[in-house]
């Protein structure tokens, strides 16, 4: 268990780190790494487990379960739709060379 | 077992930064989400031994095969111009997730009021901001998939709208003050969820579909952060660190997108609150 204030420094570290690593990410991976990032907050479904692992009323399982349901459908939804998108991202690359940045480019105009 | 199950939460954590750190250059994003996708599966696994489970493994399972399993099929029948919406979906997930767990949390302290203690005033109070973001960050994707799939065609606006939404936010602070400072009543708990359900609805409806990217990745920095304080409430470091990540990562992204449409985040949000130029995107 951590914590009071110690709980808070990590919390200002992690932003400041969310902040740095993606600060020079080029046009063509906006919508990629916003999939990617999207896929990284469903570790929600550990939270969401030891959340029913607790709970005790009926209703507090029922919640829980949904909880359990909704963290997982991120979870593995997330990874498949950002693993199709930089497979498709790879795939271009090969073929076309320079063109993936203009594939790209023309989905997220859309 | 508990020290394990830490290690292998440590470890998650430092992978998900790492991942999202290559999933930000062309060359090595492919092997960035694959890194994050195993720290995933290690976390997920690694939780079935977490010491403040007493059983339910049966209905955990059963959830994870059936959300898993749907979000596994949709995500890899749809077609690849329907991207966004499926983002905005699963992230929807996430976020109503993290409410689900502060719902949860707070029912058992209002149950069982020395749980307060144990956790902390601190705790309370993140725990109720963070279903209040995890609430709108639901319903409000919610909206956005339903824009960008075409059931809900238009961009929407009535008369006051910005002082409605201005009205129900307020309503949905204030209650969250009250149970965090006097109580946790069931009762109480309920209506505030509906109040931030119903925000996040109203924030989405006027946005118009050209906007919508920008939307969905401030909701995806808004699950993000909810998922960190549902952290505080467990006294779990990997889900602090990533949401909290993913929030300021997801904060970045909203700018940068942005920008990249030459309009300022404020004029997406707000410009067509006040109704004065909701000619020009209906």
């Amino acid at each position: 268990m951590i914590e009071g204030l110690s709980a808070v420094y990590i919390l200002m570290l992690a932003a400041f780190v969310g902040y740095e690593v993606i600060s020079r990410v080029p046009v063509i991976l906006h919508t990629p790494l916003m999939s990617g990032s999207n896929f990284i907050h469903g570790i929600v479904l550990v939270g969401a487990m030891i959340a029913l692992g607790q709970a005790e009323t009926g209703m507090q399982q029922f919640i829980g379960f949904i909880a359990v349901l909704l963290g997982a459908g991120n979870a593995v939804g997330g990874y498949v739709v950002t693993e199709r998108m930089l497979e498709m991202f790879k795939a271009s690359d090969r073929n076309k060379g320079t063109g993936a940045a203009n594939g790209i480019n023309d989905k997220e105009a859309r | 077992m508990n020290w394990l199950v830490e290690t292998g939460y440590f470890a998650a954590a430092v992978v998900f930064i790492l991942g999202l750190k290559r999933m930000s250059h062309p060359t090595t994003a492919r092997s960035g989400i694959h890194w994050a996708g195993i720290a995933m599966v290690v976390a997920t696994l690694l939780t079935f031994l977490h010491p403040q489970i007493d059983g339910r493994y049966g209905l955990m399972l059963l959830a994870i095969v059936i959300g898993g399993g749907i979000a596994w099929y949709s995500g890899k029948k749809v077609a690849m111009t329907d991207m966004p919406q499926m983002i905005a979906i699963y992230n929807g997930m996430g976020g109503g997730a993290a409410a689900a767990i502060a719902a949860v949390e707070l029912m058992r302290m209002s149950d069982n009021p020395a749980l307060i203690e144990e956790h902390g005033s601190l705790a309370l109070w993140l725990g109720v901001l963070g279903a209040m973001i995890g609430a709108i960050a639901f319903s409000g994707s919610i909206v956005a998939w339903a824009k960008l799939d075409g059931r809900i065609k238009k961009a929407m606006h009535f008369p006051s709208q910005q002082l409605i939404n201005m009205i129900v936010l307020a309503l949905t602070v204030y209650l969250g003050v009250v149970i965090a400072a006097v109580e946790p009543s069931s009762s109480l708990v309920l209506v505030f969820f509906g109040l931030a359900l119903l925000f996040g609805v109203l924030l989405a409806l006027p946005i118009g579909g050209a906007d919508m990217p920008v939307i969905i990745s401030l909701f995806n920095a808004l699950t993000g952060l909810a998922v960190a304080m549902e952290g505080f409430v467990l006294g779990n470091a990997a889900m602090i660190i990533a949401g909290t990540v993913v929030g300021a990562a997801g904060t970045l992204l909203t700018q940068l997108m942005a920008k990249a449409m030459n309009r300022p985040i404020r004029n997406v949000l707000f410009k067509q609150f006040g109704g004065a130029s909701s000619g020009e995107q209906s």
